[in-house]
């Protein structure tokens, strides 16, 4: 093979064998804060298969949202959390035969799919709907016409969840001291300042 | 040995662009160098104090000194760190503050990786910087290092947010991720660029300015915002348990984004490397050079910030950042959204 066919198929198989590598050391890695960077280490390999298949958009989305906010809210929690090793493993064998049973399942499963799973002779090749389109415009022309009322609904389920999430966590407490800006500003040294003529031997009262 | 140079073959690119990137950290690093002296004189002058003023002319070689101090000491790794991920986390500090300048244009056509998605590709790395400093502070197994570490992170995650919808102002203006075609789109005189247009625009592009260079001070633990390091609370925060080289990195890091952030605020606000005035004899002045200019001048108002402001309170941050700069960015993409849709009849 020429070498300028070589590059992706070697860029490809780097990054498709590090993204299964990394996904192994998230279930295998002892420390839970190791499992949660290799986690991130696969979602950055997956990024860049999708960097290598054109859609570039995609992968930074991928990149900003689960790398750069979802991923680092399971580091905060995982890093907090301080997880007990020893107790972690007194429940193994405990879960040891239903765990087994689920994962005898999938692979059954996942055989199965792969022994009759078979592309349709008149797939079409991963290119855009038009290449001179870019991604992102790609995006925005499906999303925002076809899509559009369920892009919408899509937007009105999340916030609907946050309104909740704060309703669930919002609480009233009484006696909190909180700093009021305008308060702040509109101080002057008439209402701040006191000047007292103390005299000798006595002190303020 | 030319057939190595030959662009139109795989090796040849392939030989070519690695030198190019060669140069390229070079000069970032030499001039990262002088940039670290200036940020020091100039600390030093709003304080009436002399700065670093022995080693070579006007202390010009101080920050290589410092270099080759912090090359030869000895790295104590401490007892009880996580060593691969302490060891890990400075190197990915650099390398990230690197590979974002791989998308910034310094002139017309001189950009390594003219991406598409330029400005998403700078704000999913700059996400990625937080990783650095959150690990730097776990892995350290130390309390003042982990707070820093969980400051650092809520204070970047925050800020970030705010940068992200100011960016979206920009990019709604010239109707593109691409940073050299945001760039070409502020052609022709200071009147034209996005942060001091002679155009209605401006009274939301200029607020947005000043909220992304804010943000940007956030972003990069820059004092007021040095709440990770504050140093009467956390001795130095994520670098308590760094030293030699590894800190070396940390520092190289902080300062290649924070120069990144004042070239960005210059790529989108102030018109990237387009001369002020679009005739002569402004015009003879090679494009770079103005880049070079506008880099530095922002960067002079970051260390006048460092040197004036006094630091932040965490709440009074964190208030800033959610509720002023969110809110004031989000009405601002509104805004922009509808002059670009019903004035400038869609882009």
């Amino acid at each position: 093979m020429e070498f300028a066919n070589l590059l992706p198929v070697i860029a490809f198989y780097l990054f498709a064998g590090s993204a299964c590598f990394c996904a192994l050391m998230v279930v295998i890695a002892r420390n839970p804060v190791r499992s949660v960077l290799f986690l991130v280490a696969t979602f950055f390999s997956v990024a860049a298969l999708f960097v290598m298949l054109g859609a570039e958009f995609l992968a930074m989305l991928l990149v900003v949202v689960y790398v750069g906010a979802v991923a680092v809210l399971f580091l905060f929690v995982v890093m907090m959390l301080d997880v007990d090793f020893v107790e972690l493993k007194q429940g193994f064998a405990e879960y040891l035969p239903l765990g087994g049973l689920l994962a005898f399942v999938l692979t059954v499963e996942l055989i199965v799919l792969g022994a009759t799973f078979r592309l349709p002779e008149n797939v079409v090749a991963q290119v855009p709907i038009d290449p001179g389109v870019s991604n992102l415009e790609a995006f925005g022309l499906v999303l925002y016409t076809e899509y559009a009322f369920f892009f919408e609904a899509a937007g009105l389920i999340l916030l609907v969840a946050m309104i909740g999430a704060i309703l669930l966590t919002l609480t009233d407490k009484k006696g909190v001291k909180r700093q009021s800006v305008s308060a702040q500003v509109a101080r002057t040294p008439k209402d701040g300042l006191k000047l007292v003529d103390v005299k000798p031997g006595e002190g303020i009262i | 040995m030319e057939f190595l140079f030959d662009t139109s073959t795989m090796l040849g690119w392939f030989v070519v662009k690695t030198l190019i990137i060669l140069a390229y950290v070079v000069v970032l690093l030499v001039s990262l160098a002088f940039i670290l002296l200036a940020d020091r004189k100039i600390w030093a002058a709003v304080q009436m104090r002399r700065g670093p003023n022995v080693v070579g002319a006007f202390g010009l070689l101080q920050s290589f000194a410092d270099f080759l101090k912090f090359a030869f000491k000895e790295a104590i790794i401490p007892a009880g760190v996580d060593k691969p991920v302490f060891i890990l986390a400075p190197i990915l500090t650099l390398v990230m503050a690197f590979i974002t300048w791989a998308v910034i244009p310094v002139a017309p056509g001189w950009v390594i990786a003219d991406l598409n998605v330029g400005i998403l590709y700078v704000l999913a790395i700059s996400s990625l910087g937080v990783y650095g400093i959150i690990l730097g502070g776990w892995a350290s197994n130390s309390k003042y290092a982990f707070l820093g570490a969980l400051r650092s992170t809520a204070q970047m995650i925050s800020y970030e947010v705010s940068i992200g919808f100011v960016l979206i102002t920009v990019l709604l203006l010239s109707g593109s991720l691409n940073l050299s075609v945001i760039v070409e789109a502020q052609a022709g005189g200071f009147w034209h660029w996005n942060g001091i247009a002679l155009s209605p625009i401006t009274l939301v592009m200029f607020p947005m300015m000043v909220v992304f260079f804010i943000s940007a001070l956030a972003e990069t633990n820059r004092p007021p915002f040095d709440l990770p390091e504050a140093e009467s609370e956390l001795v130095a925060g994520y670098q308590v348990e760094y030293s030699s080289t590894l800190y070396l990195l940390f520092m190289i890091g902080e300062y290649l984004n924070i120069v990144l952030m004042c070239a960005m605020v210059s790529l989108l606000f102030l018109g990237g490397w387009h001369a002020p005035f679009d005739f002569a004899p402004f015009t003879w002045i090679p494009p770079v050079l103005w880049f070079v200019v506008k880099i530095c001048f922002v960067f002079f108002l970051f260390s006048m910030v460092k040197a004036i402001v006094p630091r932040y309170r965490y709440d009074q941050l964190m208030r800033l950042g959610w509720k002023i700069f969110l809110p004031l960015s989000l009405v601002a993409v509104v805004a922009v959204a509808g002059w670009v849709t019903f004035v400038q009849g869609g882009a």
